[in-house]
């Protein structure tokens, strides 16, 4: 008997009986007024930043005046000036290591925890929201859900799909004497830009 | 060997000024969680919910591993099973030599732990890089984590300080935290950059899509796994969950519970490999399986290790994840230790003042108080209990069956033990007293004064 079949198995001859059934998720959350406000100030809590800006030019103004060492810049979201690399022109990832600034795209946010759902279908690097020093993401305007409840409805896994996730604020450890230090492993800062 | 917790809480808790610390620190997180909880009217609904969930998954467990495996498949994903710690080992060791792997970034995965999986690949040649800050701490210093989620807690800054120091070379007594960060962070860069393969834990496993998600602050599972071409994601089988939806419950308890943050900072959804590359999950019983099959223990097969229970527990807090003696600490290793053997861990449930506050914190209702209230009748019965506290128990026993010298016993120590000298009273017999004083007695029994009360004669 292979130790798949052990297992399982194993697990049927264990098995608690129950008939309850798998119970709906329908829970009748928290709301907020100004969902804008609730997203700016629970993102500030975890140590990043939203702003509204009106139009791409205005992304690449913010960029030039508020990222002035950025010199390695990297962006999927298309129709930025600001660029300096051509993001998928490289097969490996490793060569993004001395990416300063990316700029990604967010599909939506979520008011409670300050994160926004990133699923780029044709991004080719998935390092990349990792592996940069300061992280930038665009989303639409309005694009924005009160609870994870919400978030999960909007959210699928078709067969093409390979990966996606939540980022909220930039990457951060209190291994050390918790203490909060930003800038672990990931971006040392992030920045959510709503057009 | 066995352990003995209160043996090894005892050398914990003889630095008085680092046992309060600790207590501190822990309660600081507990603090957080609070907040966190209490900002949310549906608090308890979710715990509700979530502990539903959790339930129904386990009862149709196997259907839901099956469905799991069957998804991930279409997905390109490799699934493997493995009975236990050794099958598990060397499935992940076959996968890499296959890859010629030599070095390996891995994140936190208290399943790797527990199988010992680390030592087991480096006498087989390999470089395994733990990469959370935490993990890297205690791997430097080859320790093991002393706690599920800040594994580096028994810590101070000074001795993290020293580490870097004599690993990373970083600046003689520089033990500011923030220094000692970006000195990782560099450190750990080139193990990114370098490593062949990456190994994650998982934290759910959702069958109805075939993928698997990971919760980090650091963002390094994340990191790790998405530059090398082999990902390794390893997993114990009451990781399941049925639905992608079931995260909305889950990703809104699980950081709010273990550090007091809204979420963590990368929830991240794998359902598949980089470019060119391979994923696989290995799943694995490694005793779980019996821990299903006994209804009084099976809903600590529900635990998500966020450890809020560690946080809240006073005994942990006063005496330091080392004096649990196994991988996982706290109330949740309190029970889960003894069901691996009972014999070695048999003092764990004892480990508690049956307060409860485990019970009411963790975020997906596990009855841990409970369980480690008959887990001490499992030891009883076993036979593993110590003969003096076994004995004295009897004793109390037959006292206590007897009303008439159980009241007589009682008017004697209220007579008696306030004119005794306090070296007798104190002698190396009372156990219970070690550390504690002995309340003032009062003149009359409580059913003495229950009777004046009700006019009872």
């Amino acid at each position: 008997m292979s130790s798949r079949e052990a297992i399982l198995k194993a697990i049927k001859e264990a098995k608690p009986y129950s008939e309850s059934a798998l119970p709906e998720v329908n829970i009748l959350h928290t709301t907020y007024e100004d969902l804008d406000a609730k997203f700016a100030s629970t993102l500030a809590g975890v140590g990043g930043i939203a702003v509204h800006l009106d139009s791409l030019t205005a992304i690449d103004s913010y960029i030039k005046e508020h990222y002035k060492e950025a010199t390695v810049i990297v962006s999927t979201v298309e129709g930025l000036h600001v660029t300096t690399k051509e993001l998928n022109a490289t097969d490996d990832p490793h060569t993004l290591k001395d990416v300063d600034l990316a700029i990604i795209k967010g599909e939506f946010a979520v008011a409670e925890n300050g994160a926004v759902w990133v699923k780029e279908a044709d991004a080719r690097h998935r390092a990349l929201y990792f592996i940069t020093q300061k992280l930038m993401i665009v989303v639409p305007k309005g694009e924005i859900v009160h609870s994870m409840h919400e978030a999960y409805t909007r959210i699928n896994f078709s067969e093409k799909d390979v990966f996606g996730l939540f980022i909220s604020g930039p990457s951060k450890t209190a291994d050390i004497e918790q203490s909060l230090v930003i800038g672990a492993h990931g971006a040392t800062e992030a920045c959510v830009v709503f057009i | 060997m066995s352990h003995n917790h209160s043996e090894l809480a005892d050398k914990f808790a003889s630095n008085v000024e680092r046992m309060k610390w600790h207590d501190k620190a822990l309660w600081f997180v507990r603090v957080k969680r609070d907040t966190q909880a209490k900002s949310l009217d549906e608090w308890e609904e979710l715990r509700n919910t979530a502990d539903k969930i959790k339930s129904h998954t386990l009862s149709h467990l196997d259907e839901y591993l099956e469905q799991f495996e069957k998804n991930a498949i279409a997905r390109g994903i490799r699934v493997h099973w493995a009975k236990d710690a050794k099958e598990h080992n060397e499935i992940v060791l076959d996968l890499l030599r296959s890859k010629g792997v030599k070095m390996i970034v891995k994140s936190k995965s208290m399943l790797t732990e527990e199988c010992h999986l680390n030592p087991y690949l480096e006498e087989h040649g390999i470089e395994v890089v733990d990469t959370d800050l935490g993990e890297r701490i205690v791997q430097l210093r080859k320790e093991p984590p002393s706690h599920i989620v800040l594994p580096a807690i028994h810590l101070k800054k000074e001795d993290v300080g020293t580490t870097f120091e004599k690993f990373l070379h970083t600046q003689k007594g520089n033990s500011d935290p923030t220094y000692l960060t970006r000195a990782a962070r560099a450190h750990l860069r080139e193990k990114f950059v370098g490593a062949d393969a990456s190994m994650t834990g998982v934290n759910f496993a959702i069958a109805e899509t075939g993928g698997v998600v990971v919760c980090t602050n650091e963002g390094n599972a994340d990191l790790g796994a998405s530059l090398p071409k082999l990902h390794i994601a390893c997993m114990g089988i009451e990781k399941i969950i049925p639905r992608l939806k079931d995260l909305s419950v889950f990703t809104r308890l699980l950081a709010r519970s273990a550090t007091g943050q809204p979420v963590t900072t990368y929830t991240s959804h794998y359902h598949g490999a980089v470019e060119g590359g391979e994923m696989h999950v290995v799943i694995v019983d490694n005793g779980r399986s019996k821990i299903l099959a006994d209804k009084r223990y099976v809903k600590s097969l529900q635990c998500i290790r966020c450890g809020a229970c560690l946080n809240t527990c006073p005994v942990y807090r006063r005496s330091g994840g080392y004096s649990y003696g196994y991988t996982i600490p706290g109330p949740i290793g309190s029970t889960l230790a003894p069901n691996r053997d009972l014999k070695k861990y048999y003092s764990l449930p004892f480990a508690c003042s049956l307060c409860f506050s485990c019970s009411n914190v963790c975020p997906v209702k596990v009855d841990l108080a409970d369980q480690l209230y008959l887990k001490r009748q499992d030891v009883v019965d076993a036979g593993y209990l110590s003969p003096v506290k076994h004995n004295a128990l009897k004793m109390a026993t037959w006292l206590m069956c007897r009303p008439k010298l159980m009241d007589f016993a009682g008017w004697m120590a209220r007579k008696m033990v306030p004119i005794l000298p306090r070296a007798l009273l104190y002698s190396k017999f009372n156990l219970w007293g070690k550390a504690r004083e002995l309340p003032p007695f009062p003149k009359n029994s409580f059913k003495e004064l229950y009777k004046a009360k009700k006019g009872i004669k």
